[in-house]
């Protein structure tokens, strides 16, 4: 099948659930990713049961946070 | 590796940490990369979810759609930076243990001093902290 991995053309041979593609793209800690399917966000409960289909579109990214504080005022 | 920064980024990245004191600024950082030389084009304030003085977090939904847009105009996804109001231009410890994405350029500008100072990290095994060489440039 041949879907869009964040804008860019891949093809897998069958289809896989979304821990599957993440893992295949070097995505060593899944439970810190967003994923967004077909312009959906989808719920982290769903990595391991939703399909990815031939002709899906999907993003993922990592959370992006931090803070300045240190505790060494 | 060196970064080069436009001084109009750079400019609007410290507009954004001085508009937003003394709560923490944030955004993600786009252009162009090569082997040895990162080019910045693009600086994108984001909103920072926690609203906070010593936290930052990205919303994701606009995440999404900045990323989208930065691969629009040709440019990848660089890094993100955010503000330290009042303490150094660091990766704290809260940074570190955050910083999931070893591919990332984590840019941090800290208003401690009287000049503001602007410092780019990578960081590996959420832990391992290096400096890169940044270099802004007049045009
Ligand atoms: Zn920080």
């Amino acid at each position: 099948m041949k879907i869009q991995v964040n804008g860019k053309k891949v093809e897998y041979e069958n289809e896989l659930t979304v821990k599957e593609l993440l893992k295949e793209e070097d995505v060593d800690m899944p439970e810190m990713v967003s994923v967004e399917l077909n312009g959906e966000i989808l719920a982290k409960d769903k990595f391991d049961s939703q399909l990815i289909k031939d002709g899906d579109q999907v993003e993922f990214l990592y959370f992006m946070g931090g803070g300045s504080n240190d505790g060494l005022h | 590796m060196i970064i080069n920064l436009a001084k109009s980024s750079y400019e609007k990245l410290v507009e954004d940490a001085k508009e937003r004191f003394p709560k923490e600024a944030c955004g993600l950082v786009a252009g162009t990369k090569e082997e040895k030389v990162v080019e910045v084009k693009e600086v994108v304030p984001m909103t920072n979810l926690d609203d906070s003085a010593e936290h930052f977090t990205l919303d994701p939904q606009e995440q999404f759609k900045v990323a989208k847009e930065i691969r629009k105009q040709g440019y990848e996804l660089l890094g993100n930076y955010h503000s330290h109001p009042f303490t150094p231009a660091r990766p704290s410890a809260e940074d570190k243990k955050l910083a999931y994405n070893e591919e990332l350029i984590y840019f941090i500008i800290s208003l401690a001093e009287s000049e503001p100072i602007l410092k780019a990290f990578k960081i590996e095994e959420q832990e391992l902290v290096s400096e890169l060489e940044l270099q802004i440039e007049n045009n």
